[in-house]
């Protein structure tokens, strides 16, 4: 499964503001962060706003917040609000997948996508904050040559 | 034999109004006057009541008195609101004896408080102390809220793939003789 680079955007921002829900954070600060474009994110930020997982703030200091729950909030429900999970119309098909081994691959590559969209789901924001902080951890570890936590 | 269900963290909704558990039950072995309890909170997720197999259950983990084989329970203050079982498995395939955790589960009333937390946290130090340096389990794809619950702990996609087929797909034993 390759998620599209909207989707990848909204991921990179929630996570970045759910990382301190107090602090307002400028879209420029993750645009310049991540190296894309302030206007393309602000698309993506103003999606997550319209589903109340952040909120913006005007003027000095201003920027968005999260508030949604990290942890009832998953992966998968940030990544369904820009993918498209339902099977292509049968004019958008790729050449090839209406064949015995296009159809063979196509079981193949949809059981790739289940185990993928399990993961998803069952990764909170809250489990991935964890997960950043675990190899911040190690990092820093590796870093002063001490063994990893 | 696996019957990991929801424990505790990751549920969409809490139980508005549910009685809290006192807290940090303290986690401790398995006692025989536990089970009546066991099999009620089983009963009371799946709907039938198995006394004959957490019978079974408590003769080979909780009376086991080895190492390689725990049935966890948590305490509050008297009152059993979960548990977890797992064991040492030595694997095929190379793979060095790791800690399987095969079940678990927490009373409803007493999740959302770290009660799952401490049975995983309880299990994996007695599998330090058997000797093994993995901890791995299996579930269903579809069981978020356990695959939730272990995720939140820092568990992670092994290096294992689970396989598995329908025996009907498969052509007959040929020394089967012929289909009746």
């Amino acid at each position: 499964m390759k998620l599209q680079k909207n989707t990848r955007l909204a991921l990179f921002s929630v996570l970045e503001f759910a990382t301190d829900p107090t602090r307002h954070i400028s879209a420029a600060e993750i645009a310049d962060k991540y190296g894309v474009s302030p206007h393309h994110l602000a698309k993506v930020l103003s999606e997550l706003a319209r589903a109340g997982l952040v909120e913006s703030a005007r003027g000095v200091g201003g920027g968005y917040r999260f508030t949604g729950n990290a942890r009832r909030l998953t992966l998968m429900d940030v990544i369904e609000m820009f993918e498209d999970f339902a099977p292509p119309e049968d004019d958008r098909r790729e050449p090839g997948e209406r064949t015995p081994v296009g159809q063979a691959l196509g079981a193949v590559l949809s059981e790739i996508d289940e185990i993928a969209k399990a993961t998803f789901r069952s990764i909170t924001l809250a489990t991935m904050l964890r997960l950043l902080e675990r190899q911040q951890r190690s990092a820093a570890a590796i870093r002063r040559g001490a063994p990893a936590p | 034999m696996s019957v990991t269900r929801p424990p505790s963290p990751a549920r969409k909704a809490t139980r508005a109004g549910a009685p809290q558990a006192p807290q940090d039950p303290a986690v401790r072995p398995v006692r025989r006057g536990d089970l009546d309890s066991i099999v009620a909170l089983d009963a009371r997720v799946t709907g039938l009541e198995k006394r004959a197999y957490w019978g079974s259950l408590y003769r080979r983990y909780g009376a086991s008195m080895r190492a390689e084989r725990q049935f966890l329970v948590a305490d509050a203050g008297g009152r059993v609101v979960g548990f977890i079982i797992g064991e040492v498995r030595d694997w095929e395939f190379g793979a060095a004896p790791c800690g399987w955790v095969f079940a678990i589960d927490v009373h409803p009333d007493a999740r959302l408080a770290g009660t799952g937390a401490r049975l995983l946290a309880a299990i994996c130090a007695g599998f330090r102390r058997a000797g093994v340096a993995k901890v791995r389990t299996m579930l269903s794809r579809d069981n978020n809220l356990v695959l939730s619950f272990f995720r939140s702990q820092g568990m992670m996609t092994g290096p294992f793939i689970p396989l598995e087929m329908d025996l009907d797909a498969l052509p007959r034993d040929p020394a089967a003789g012929p289909a009746r």
